[in-house]
Formats: structure tokens, C-alpha cells, sequence
């Protein structure tokens, strides 16, 4: 499975990332379950256990959902990846929690990676810059920041438009609201980040994977 | 034999969300609500939504107080993300309310008496476990629904709940990982997802309203 991933733009997934997640399984049981002692995530250990064999039994358009959403986790891990190689664009106070946003996206690929199996979609070829229209964004941190807000936002919103897509998959329905709110909150903190609110209301509004792709495709070089 | 018996008592408590005492208790007998749930056939997503009902109950009594009686040094930052916050939890706790519409369950009675709504530190973590609780109760329904739109109901909601507990713990900690820490995401990048029992467990301190075996049989 991780050999699909040595020949992309990035050089694949950190193997030991890969080790941790593979671990993670057996840690299923405990992880957040032991705040409020429950067995939290046994949906995940269910699709991440027959995960081999998963993506190929998988209705295609779950797959379709699935792999729609692995493009955009691909963007999202680029896009931190390519900002935290590049010393002195992210000022130092912040330089914590875009590693660990970036860690977040990289573990999503992975997960979704996995639960296809091999109907992923490999890593699509990436431009941060969207063509020179954010031609700074690797040295201007408010560029950065801007696009950050921009693809959490769109990530929350492009999750939310899928979960009805995943319906009568309970498995995938619930891991994919565990990604859905984890990215609200990097959108809330980025947005705070940025000197904004980290809301813009009461509610959060869906957006089509139509909308979605047309706003992501500008970055899809 | 302790989480047994609370879960009887969630069961009888929370055993008029729609379904009748008996069935409720003859099905699922070790879990609280959702034994009521899944008792409450053909009207599941009404026990989901009065559910979230209950937790936006809970959460909209909370801030309401907060911002009434603000704690002690108070910043005009921090009274601008709570009264948000107070706003939209009224928002939810309303749109449920009138999505119910006769099937709503009452208004709860809550207890704050844990809290000191004088200490900025008690007000938080109060309200870090109640965004927290919030997030891994709509993560953990979502299974349960079966409309799409009130799936995408409970997903408009979901990740606000989610801005919340990342505004929240930025406050308690600031510009740290706090605001996705390991203890709310595990080792795949995904959130809390928790099931009703566990979650009415937690809130279970902070709700007075006891809607005995008695008045609904």
C-alpha cells in the first residue's frame, strides 16, 4: 500500500506515521474512550480491520465520496508540508499548531488511503500558489494564512455536503464526521490566528462537491 | 453494578422521549437512552434530534449564565466569544425546539452548582467539556439518523460545536495544540464520537429534571 506512495511530488507518507496508525488500531479501544469511558471509536476499528479487502467491496459511489475527500486531505497536506519546509514563513508562536494541523491532514490521508485500499486516488500534482494568483503564499504569512482559512473552511464545508452520501454506511458516516469537525477546529483556530472570528454563525453551511472542486481546482496544477 | 444502575435510571428518566416505559425496558435494558432510541422505532430521529435538544438545552442555560453573571476579569475578547457562543447555542436549542414541534420534550431543569461562575478557570473547563461533549454526541448520532436532512441539520450544527471547543480551549490554552490536543483526537486525526449513554453520563450531573417512570406510563 505504501509503495503507491514513493514516487509523489512529496516522497510518500512518513513510514513512521504509517507504524503509528497501524498501531493506533490496537489502541482503538482506549485513545479518547478513556475520558468518558466508553468504547469511542469501535466503528473505525471495524472499517480500518477490513480495510484490505474493503475499498474493492465498497459501493462506488462511497468510493467516489471517499476518494473526493482524500483529494482534498491531499491539498490540505501539501499545502502545511510545503509551509512548515519553508523556514520563516510561520512565526514561531504559531509554528506548533501548523505541525499539528499538518499532522491531522497527513493522518486523514493516510486513514482514507487505507479504507480504499487500492481504489485511492494517488496524490494529485499541487500548486499552493493556484497558478500565480497567491504567488507569495510560501512568503507572506497573512497569504498563508488566508489560503489556510480557505481550505479548512472548504473542508468542513465539502465533508458536511458528503455525510448524506455516507448514509447507510455507518462506519464511514461516523469517521467521516470525526475528519468534518477536527478540520472546524483548525478552521477556528486559523481563523483566531488571522485576528477573526473563528465562526461566521450559528451555522455551519454545506457546500456540493461541485462548488468544492471548482473552488479547489485552481490549486490543482 | 454503579454504571448499571445509572443507566436504569437514564432509561427511566429519559424513557419518554416517545417510547413507552415497557418496551424501552424490555429491549435494551443496559443502555440508558439509547435503549430509548432504539425502543423508539419509527420515530428514531426524533429521539436523536430530542436528544441534541437536551444537550442544546443544557449548553444555552450555561452561557446564558455566563454572560449574565460574567466572571471576574472578564476580557472584552472573551465576553465577545462567549455571548457568540450563548447566541448560538439559543439558535440551536430554538431550531430543535421547533423541529420537534409537539414531540419535543420539555424544557430541563439544569444544575450549575458544580460551577463557579466567578472563576474564569471553572467557567471554561465547564464550558471545554460541554463543546467537547457536544462534538462526540453528533459524531457518535449521526449512525442514528436517518433523514438526510436532519443529518445535515446535525451537521451544520456539529462543526460550530466544534469552533467552539477549539475557541474555548485556545482560551484556557493559549496559541497551543490544546485546540485539537490529544485528548480529544486520537492517533488517525478523527475527533471524539461517543454514544448516549456515555454522554448523558457526563451531563447527567448538570440536569435536575426528573421525568419519572411514573408521569409517562
Amino acid at each position: 500500500m505504501n509503495n503507491q506512495n514513493q514516487d509523489t511530488i512529496l516522497g510518500g507518507l512518513d513510514p513512521e506515521l504509517v507504524e503509528r496508525i497501524d498501531a493506533g488500531k490496537r489502541d482503538l479501544f482506549f485513545g479518547n474512550a478513556r475520558k468518558f469511558a466508553m468504547l469511542a471509536s469501535v466503528p473505525l476499528a471495524t472499517a480500518l480491520g477490513a480495510s484490505q479487502a474493503f475499498g474493492q467491496s465498497l459501493p462506488q459511489d462511497v468510493k467516489d465520496v471517499l476518494n473526493f475527500a482524500l483529494t482534498l486531505e491531499h491539498i490540505e497536506d501539501y499545502f502545511y508540508r510545503s509551509g512548515l519546509e519553508t523556514e520563516g514563513l510561520i512565526p514561531h508562536e504559531y509554528l506548533d499548531i501548523f505541525r499539528h494541523i499538518g499532522l491531522h491532514e497527513a493522518q486523514h490521508v493516510a486513514l482514507l488511503e487505507s479504507v480504499l485500499g487500492a481504489d485511492a486516488v494517488a496524490r494529485p500534482n499541487i500548486d499552493a500558489t493556484a497558478g500565480g494568483q497567491y504567488a507569495d503564499v510560501l512568503t507572506n504569512f497573512d497569504t498563508y494564512l488566508t489560503l489556510s482559512q480557505t481550505f479548512e473552511d472548504l473542508g468542513v464545508a465539502a465533508y458536511k455536503g458528503q455525510a448524506a452520501n455516507l448514509i447507510d454506511n455507518d462506519d464511514l458516516l461516523q469517521t467521516a464526521l470525526q475528519i468534518h469537525s477536527v478540520e472546524a477546529r483548525h478552521a477556528a483556530i486559523v481563523r483566531k490566528i488571522g485576528g477573526k472570528k473563528s465562526w461566521d454563525g450559528a451555522y455551519d453551511e454545506p457546500m456540493t462537491k461541485q462548488e468544492v472542486l471548482a473552488a479547489a481546482q485552481p490549486f490543482l496544477a | 453494578m454503579q454504571h448499571h444502575h445509572l443507566s436504569r435510571r437514564h432509561l427511566l428518566k429519559w424513557s419518554g422521549v416517545g417510547a413507552s416505559l415497557v418496551v424501552a425496558g424490555s429491549v435494551l435494558p443496559n443502555f440508558g437512552i439509547s435503549a430509548a432510541l432504539a425502543a423508539d422505532l419509527g420515530e428514531g430521529d426524533k429521539g436523536v434530534l430530542n436528544y441534541a435538544y437536551a444537550l442544546e438545552q443544557l449548553e444555552a442555560a450555561f452561557y446564558t449564565q455566563v454572560i449574565d453573571s460574567p466572571y471576574s476579569g472578564i476580557t472584552e475578547d472573551e465576553t465577545a466569544i462567549l455571548t457568540d457562543i450563548r447566541d448560538h447555542e439559543i439558535a440551536h436549542r430554538d431550531f430543535l425546539e421547533e423541529a420537534l414541534a409537539e414531540g419535543a420534550i420539555p424544557a430541563l431543569e439544569v444544575d450549575f452548582s458544580a460551577v463557579d461562575f466567578t472563576s474564569r478557570e471553572s467557567v471554561l473547563t465547564t464550558a471545554r467539556t460541554f463543546e467537547d461533549l457536544g462534538v462526540g454526541a453528533y459524531n457518535g448520532a449521526g449512525k442514528l439518523i436517518e433523514s438526510p436532512d436532519y443529518l445535515l441539520a446535525a451537521g451544520r450544527i456539529v462543526s460550530v460545536e466544534a469552533r467552539h471547543a477549539a475557541a474555548i480551549r485556545d482560551l484556557l490554552q493559549m496559541n497551543s495544540v490544546a485546540f485539537a490536543g490529544p485528548d480529544v483526537i486520537d492517533e488517525n486525526g478523527l475527533d471524539v464520537a461517543l454514544e448516549p449513554s456515555a454522554v448523558l453520563m457526563a451531563a447527567d450531573p448538570f440536569i435536575t429534571t426528573d421525568v419519572t417512570a411514573n408521569a409517562l406510563v
